[in-house]
């Protein structure tokens, strides 16, 4: 016997299957594709560039930090620089590979434990005018890194972005509109920021580091001091000043306690970048097998002590109205007290609860406050604010942030309109057997109707009856 | 995280709704309530559903319309709730199944208004002239299940009763045929009565005491889009979709296959959705066409249990009351925690008639039930 209203049967086939799937377009993603095609294999190579202006504007999927200039709108344009600004893409176009760009990969779904109902495993894109599954026997994801976003007073103005999201904006897409940028952090990935910016003619106003010490490599280190561009150590952000246009100024809190303000239209974080495994992380499954991760996205974590003392240096600063999580206007408080949004009411008894009481019944999970404050719950899908929360229940349990779970990435991993995630193409049998809730039509009989004739006449109405 | 303490007047297992909401209603008794849960409250289905809350067929549904509206005063914290349910549809005979649905609940004295296109469209702003027409409940509503669970844990802590999680009971220590206590990896706790509230896996806790406690377990998956602006009514169900727009704004809604599943001891290791995700937007998109430039911006999948005619079981046995609302647990569970508590401390439900949700009702149930209706993994 089969359940009809069961998922068994009901997923179609991907429209396309190949040999190898690439995800990303960078040096790692094309050095894949095109040894995958040298092989004879068939390859698909996606990279979601040019990403949409729109999801530029909501931080998807860098820290864009609203300092692009209006050219991100201009679709056309945007496809030009990023062929400029990536020679190796002729390369796999020349190689036969079939090439999609302004392609995102939002979900990916295998067999497992809890999933049974897949043909064979796909991966789900989307461009802007539709979505769709393709098929593969092997899938390389080569999507690069994201980032690491952690805050401070004044850091949801305009000018306040990542160094992914700059390096992006500046190079891939040359649309950065920042003149003079002040770096938070003083690693390689800092220090390394500087000098393109610098060599793109962007005035570098420093690198602030809350360590005593420069963290780079000394052969790095001191290409920035040779570049003249200075290093605040042992500095902190107290404030920042802004005006129309964002960001005018860092308040640099000084080791002695002094504030020295930093003219600058730019604050880049630059502390680290995370690995970009939100397909593996949202499917539930780790790489191995038929799926490989390369590049950056196998790299390694970043150092989360550093992380854990530049958020313990900034916490200390912050006043307890900054902001968290931007999509949804959570504060440090309303994290800390673990406050509802302000549309709900905030009763005695809810008033009493804390992060901290809630972390005396835990260990508390980052869903947790996500469900309680909304931290992470809106259209940057949690980008800016996964590790900030994280950083706070670490801090308020008293433990390092290695133990703290990671609050759970969901598919879609990039927004998608529903009208484009939307299969208008669906199998006959998801239609047939579609039900509101399980299709068991004993379930909705009315209890006083249960063992009278009435229930045959109330069964045969058919098992679509939740309200 | 709390000590185990040596011993409880009543151990609840599972803090999923059910189970949260007996230990408060315990706890309002002035009972000594320990709920003890494999991770955290309301970490299944419980806080992963649609939050509807307008169970008409129930025996408990007199008793939670009567709660729900006091909950957020009784439970001292917010839980969301809103009034009244529409349900849209698109297609003629869907509608007229659901007007015929709209005239049985009002026959029980539920009052269901129809609603004409225009009417529908006047409600739900986000549907266009494509809605051929609904129902109004002027009943039922919808709540936040995240919120609320938390809400219930809080409420019975600040009573006196003591939430442990990460505390996964093994098995269920016995005594002349009564349940004397507990095994949890952190101790046992011994107890004069016992509640099962644990879902999927309370067929596998209850087995080795002989009860065979009839469920299986299903995975059921739900979209959620970027909040779009606010409808006068949020609880907006249709075309083959139930769900709601949270007073964010979110449209979040779920329907159609669901995936059986096995069950473990320790529960589902992920809780994956499926590119059923597509279809789900499909509908989303047909039933709100002015909302489908909206992004998706996260899916997600529960794991319910069922039982093989989809209705509770709620019963008691020696010291033993046994509790599963078959996948629509989060509306009812005022009630049900109200009527898990009678149980418990009066042997018998006081507010409602519930004989028919005994397990004797199972006595003949064939062993293969799961095969016959092909629900197995």
């Amino acid at each position: 016997m089969r359940d009809r209203h069961a998922l068994d049967g009901k997923i179609a086939p991907a429209e396309a299957h190949y040999g190898t799937v690439v995800v990303g377009a960078g040096d790692a993603g094309i050095a894949a594709a095109l040894a995958a095609a040298g092989a004879g294999d068939t390859v698909l190579l996606v990279d979601e560039n040019p990403v949409p202006g729109g999801l530029i504007g909501s931080d998807v999927p860098q820290f864009f930090g609203g300092r692009m200039t209006a050219a991100v709108q201009n679709a056309g344009r945007m496809v030009e620089q990023v062929f400029a600004s990536n020679p190796a893409l002729a390369a796999a176009f020349g190689a036969g590979i079939d090439v999609r760009l302004g392609t995102a990969a939002w979900g990916l779904y295998a067999n497992g434990p809890a999933l049974q109902a897949m043909p064979h495993a796909q991966l789900g894109l989307a461009d802007t005018t539709r979505a769709w599954m393709v098929g593969f026997d092997r899938l390389v994801l080569a999507t690069g890194a994201r980032d690491l976003v952690l805050g401070f007073a004044g850091w949801d103005a305009p000018g306040v972005m990542g160094a992914q999201g700059l390096h992006a904006l500046l190079v891939r897409y040359d649309a950065l509109a920042s003149r003079r940028v002040l770096i938070l952090g003083s690693g390689g990935l800092a220090c390394e920021t500087a000098l393109l910016a610098q060599a793109r003619g962007l005035d570098v106003a420093g690198l602030v580091e809350v360590m005593d010490t420069v963290q780079a490599p000394a052969e790095l280190a001191r290409r920035v001091a040779a570049a003249g561009i200075p290093a605040y150590l042992g500095h902190s952000i107290a404030a920042t000043r802004s005006g129309i246009d964002g960001i005018a100024a860092a308040i640099l809190r000084s080791p002695a306690g002094a504030d020295v303000a930093i003219a600058c239209d730019t604050i880049c974080l630059a502390l680290g970048a995370i690995p970009a495994t939100e397909l593996l992380e949202a499917a539930g499954i780790a790489a191995g097998g038929a799926i490989t991760l390369a590049g950056d996205a196998a790299g390694p974590a970043p150092d989360l002590a550093y992380v854990a003392a530049w958020s313990q240096a900034l916490g200390r600063l912050a006043p307890a109205d900054t902001i968290v999580c931007q999509c949804e206007a959570v504060s440090r408080a309303d994290v800390l007290d673990v406050r509802p949004p302000h549309y709900l009411a905030r009763p005695p008894a809810l008033a009493a609860r804390t992060l901290a009481t809630l972390a005396g019944d835990g260990p508390a999970h980052p869903d947790q406050i996500k469900r309680l404050t909304r931290a992470g719950m809106g259209a940057c899908q949690g980008r800016r604010c996964r590790t900030q929360v994280a950083c706070l229940l670490a801090e308020a349990q008293g433990v390092p942030i290695e133990q703290v779970p990671v609050a759970t990435l969901r598919a879609p991993v990039r927004p998608v309109p529903l009208h484009l995630l939307a299969d208008w193409q669906e199998t006959a049998a998801m239609a047939e057997g579609w039900d509101v809730w399980f299709g068991i039509p004993t379930q909705w009989t009315p209890y006083a109707d249960i063992g009278t004739p009435r229930e045959a006449e109330i069964v045969a109405n058919g098992g679509n009856m939740h309200v | 995280m709390g000590d185990l303490p040596a011993s409880a007047s009543v151990v609840v297992i599972g803090a999923g709704v059910t189970g949260l909401s007996a230990g408060w209603w315990l706890a309002q008794s002035g009972i000594d309530v320990v709920v003890i849960d494999k991770g955290i409250v309301g970490w299944e289905a419980s806080g992963r559903n649609g939050g509807g809350c307008s169970h008409y067929q129930s025996p408990l549904f007199a008793e939670e319309q009567r709660l729900w509206p006091q909950m957020d005063e009784l439970l001292g914290y917010p839980t969301e709730y809103v009034r009244e349910r529409i349900i849209i549809q698109r297609d003629h005979a869907l509608l007229d199944h659901y007007l015929a649905v709209g005239r049985m609940c009002t026959a029980m004295g539920y009052r269901v208004d129809p609603l004409d296109s225009a009417h529908a469209q006047a409600l739900v702003p986000l549907t266009d002239e494509s809605c051929l027409g609904g129902i109004h409940l002027r009943f039922g509503g919808h709540a936040n299940p995240q919120r609320t669970v938390q809400a219930y844990a809080w409420a019975l802590q600040d009573l006196g009763g003591r939430v442990l999680q990460h505390t996964p009971a093994l098995a269920i220590e016995t005594a002349g045929g009564r349940a004397a206590a507990v095994q949890t990896p952190r101790g046992r706790i011994a107890c004069d009565a016992l509640v099962v509230a644990a879902g999927p896996q309370a067929g596998l806790l209850l087995a080795p005491l002989g009860i065979d406690f009839p469920v299986t377990a299903a995975r059921a998956e739900m979209i959620v889009t970027e909040p779009a602006p606010q409808m006068p009514i949020g609880g907006v169900d249709g075309n083959g979709l139930y769900g709601r727009q949270t007073l964010r704004g979110n449209l979040v809604f779920g329907g159609g296959p669901h995936e059986w599943i096995a069950t473990t001891a320790t529960g589902p290791a992920a809780r994956p959705t499926s590119p059923l995700v597509r279809s789900l937007a499909r509908r989303v998109a047909e039933m709100f066409p002015r909302a489908a430039h909206l992004n998706v911006i996260r899916s997600w999948a529960g794991i319910v249990e069922n039982t093989p005619d989809g209705r509770p079981i709620l019963d008691r046995c020696e010291n033993i009351t046994m509790a599963t609302m078959s996948g629509v647990g989060f509306g009812l569970s005022p009630a049900s925690g109200h009527a898990v508590r009678d149980l418990v401390v009066d042997g018998a439900c006081s507010f409602a008639e519930i004989s028919k949700l005994g397990l004797a009702r199972f006595a003949g149930l064939a062993p293969d039930w799961r095969e016959q209706r092909g629900w197995q993994a």
